[in-house]
C-alpha cells in the first residue's frame, strides 16, 4: 500500500525529470525554442494577471480560456439539444436508423475544418460559426452512443412496459432513458472532448478571441514560449472538462451508485 | 363450477412463418378450459412451447389460429389484467423493492391518491414478507427476494390472472421450496387464477389443482391433464408419502420420460 503511494508520486515525477531534460537538449539544439526554465518564468506571469482587458486582441489568458468555453458549450449544448433526440428516435425505430444511417456514416468523418469555410459564409460571424462546427462535430458520438444505450434496453423491461400498457412517453421515461443515460453520457463525454480538440483549430481560423488564436496570435508575435503554455493550459482544461463530465456521468449511471 | 370457463383457450395454434413459404407450427389445436381461482401447471420438456402458449396468454405473442378469451373478452394485447411474472424477474434495477412495485400500482390504479398508494404498495411488499427489503435495490438482495418482488409487483396490480414463467427455475431448490409456499400461502389469501410454466414434477404437483402435460413439438399440444386432488394448504413434508401425491407424481413421470420422452441428441 505504502509502495503504491510512492509509485504514484516517483514515477511520474521520474518521467518529468525525462521530459524536462529532452526539452532541454532540444530547445538546445533550435535556436530560440524556450527552454524549461524560460517557460515556467513566463507562466507565471501570464498567469499573475489572467484577467486583464486591454480591449480586442490584447486580453489575460483566463479571458481567452473563458471566451473558448462559451463557444464549446454552446456547441456542445446544441449538440446535446440535437443528438439526444435524434439518438432516442434511431434506437427505437428501424426505419429512422435506416434513414438516418447513411448520413451518420457519411458526415462522421468529416475534419471540423472543411466545415469552417461553409459556416463562414453561412453565418459571416465568428462565434456563431465556430458553434456550428462544434455542434456539428461533436454531435455524432452523442446519437450513436444514445441510439446503442436505447438498444439495448432488455426486452424483459420492454415486456414490463407492454402488460402495464405504458405509453410511448412513459415508456421513454421510466424504462429506456434510465437505461440509456450511461450511454448518453459516454456520448457526451466524448463529444465534449471533441468540442475542445475542435475549438482550437477553429479559432486559429476565425481569428478574435480565445485560447487558439491566442496561440497563433503568439505564434506570429514570436513569443514561442506562450505557445508551449497555451499547449499545457489547453491540455489541463481538457482534464478538467473530461474529469467534470466523468464525474457527472457516474452521478447520473444507477449501476455506479454501489449496486449492480 | 360456472358453465362459462374463466379463461378459454380455443383451438388455438401458433405457427412460426420460416421464409420462402415455409413454416414451423410451434403449437397446434391447444384447447384448455381454466376455472377461477384454480392453479393450473403446464409442464412438458423443453421447445413444447409451454412459454409460447403462456405468452399468447399474456398477449406478448400473437395467436396464429383459434382464439383465447378471458370472461368471454378476447385477447389481443398485453394487459394487467393478466401479470406476468418472468423468470428472471426483469425487475427494474435503478428502482428500490418499493419504487417497482410502486410503478406498477401508479400505473394501473390511477384511482388511488398518493396515500392509498403507499398503503397499497406496503400491502404486497407484506404479502410476500419484503418489509425490510423495501429500500434496497435488485441488486441488493437475493435471487429469490427478487422473484418474490416479482410477484409482489405482478400481484399489487391486482390480476384476473397471475402467469408465471418458470418462476423459480433460476432458483436453488431450497430457495425455491420456501417461495412455493410464500406462493401458496399468497394464493389462498388472494385467491387468484395462476399459470405457471413448469418442468419440475414435485413443482406442478404441489402447486396444482390440475397438471397440463405437453406432447413434444413441432405441432405439440396437450397431452394429458391430470386433476390433482389434494386438500389445501398442502404441506411438502407431510405430501412425501401421501397416496394421491405419489399417484401424480408417477403420472407425470410416466408422461414426460415414458409416453413422450425427449431423447436429447
Amino acid at each position: 500500500m505504502l509502495l503504491r503511494t510512492i509509485n504514484i508520486v516517483a514515477l511520474p515525477t521520474l518521467l518529468f525529470g525525462v521530459l524536462i531534460a529532452v526539452w532541454s537538449t532540444v530547445a538546445n539544439q533550435i535556436p530560440g525554442f524556450p527552454p524549461p526554465m524560460e517557460v515556467w518564468n513566463e507562466l507565471l506571469v501570464v498567469l499573475s494577471d489572467p484577467m486583464y482587458d486591454n480591449g480586442a486582441g490584447d486580453q489575460g489568458i483566463a479571458l481567452q480560456l473563458l471566451s473558448s468555453l462559451k463557444r464549446v458549450f454552446g456547441g456542445f449544448a446544441l449538440a446535446i439539444a440535437v443528438g439526444i433526440p435524434v439518438g432516442l428516435l434511431i434506437g427505437m425505430s428501424k426505419m429512422a436508423q435506416t434513414a438516418f444511417n447513411p448520413y451518420i456514416q457519411i458526415l462522421k468523418p468529416v475534419s471540423p475544418l472543411a466545415w469552417l469555410p461553409l459556416a463562414l459564409f453561412v453565418f459571416k460571424d465568428v462565434d456563431m460559426t465556430a458553434i456550428f462546427v462544434i455542434f456539428i462535430t461533436s454531435i455524432w458520438p452523442i446519437i450513436i452512443n444514445t441510439a446503442l444505450g436505447v438498444r439495448s434496453v432488455s426486452e424483459d423491461y420492454l415486456n414490463v412496459a407492454k402488460v402495464l400498457q405504458l405509453t410511448a412517453f412513459e415508456k421513454v421515461f421510466q424504462i429506456i432513458l434510465p437505461v440509456a443515460v450511461p450511454f448518453i453520457f459516454t456520448g457526451m463525454r466524448l463529444s465534449l472532448g471533441i468540442a475542445w480538440l475542435v475549438i482550437v483549430a477553429a479559432e486559429m481560423l476565425t481569428g478574435g478571441l480565445g485560447i487558439g488564436f491566442w496561440i497563433w496570435d503568439e505564434y506570429n508575435n514570436l513569443n514561442y514560449s506562450h505557445i508551449i503554455i497555451g499547449i499545457i493550459l489547453i491540455g489541463v482544461v481538457g482534464y478538467i472538462l473530461d474529469t467534470i463530465m466523468g464525474f457527472i456521468a457516474d452521478h447520473f449511471d444507477y449501476r455506479k451508485r454501489g449496486r449492480v | 363450477m360456472s358453465a362459462k370457463p374463466f379463461l378459454n383457450i380455443d383451438h388455438v395454434d401458433k405457427i412460426f412463418p420460416l421464409g420462402r413459404g415455409k413454416e414451423y407450427v410451434a403449437l397446434r389445436d391447444v384447447k384448455l378450459e381454466i376455472r377461477e381461482n384454480e392453479i393450473v401447471s403446464i409442464i412438458g420438456h423443453s421447445g413444447c412451447g409451454k412459454s409460447t402458449l403462456l405468452n399468447m396468454i399474456a398477449g406478448l405473442d400473437t395467436i396464429s389460429e383459434g382464439v383465447i378469451l378471458l370472461e368471454d373478452r378476447e385477447i389481443n394485447a398485453p394487459g394487467p389484467e393478466r401479470a406476468v411474472v418472468f423468470q428472471n424477474h426483469s425487475l427494474l434495477p435503478w428502482l428500490t423493492v418499493y419504487q417497482n412495485i410502486e410503478m406498477a400500482v401508479r400505473k394501473v390504479r390511477d384511482d388511488l391518491n398518493a396515500k392509498e398508494v403507499k398503503e397499497h404498495v406496503m400491502k404486497y411488499i407484506d404479502l410476500v414478507n419484503l418489509d425490510h427489503a423495501k429500500d434496497k435495490y435488485p441488486g441488493e438482495i437475493s435471487g429469490g427476494m427478487k422473484q418474490r418482488v416479482g410477484i409482489a409487483r405482478a400481484l399489487s396490480i391486482e390480476p384476473k390472472v397471475l402467469l408465471m414463467d418458470e418462476p423459480f427455475g433460476a432458483l436453488d431448490s431450497l430457495t425455491r421450496a420456501n417461495l412455493q409456499d410464500h406462493l401458496m400461502r399468497i394464493q389462498m389469501q388472494t385467491g387468484n387464477t395462476v399459470i405457471i410454466i413448469t418442468h419440475d414434477v414435485d413443482e406442478a404437483v404441489l402447486l396444482s389443482d390440475r397438471v397440463i402435460m405437453m406432447t413434444n413439438g413441432p405441432e405439440a399440444t396437450i397431452g394429458e391433464i391430470l386433476e390433482v386432488n389434494l386438500p389445501r394448504p398442502r404441506e411438502r413434508l407431510t405430501l412425501q408419502h401421501n397416496e394421491e401425491y405419489l399417484r401424480c407424481r408417477g403420472a407425470i413421470v410416466e408422461f414426460l420420460y415414458s409416453k413422450f420422452a425427449k431423447h436429447e441428441d
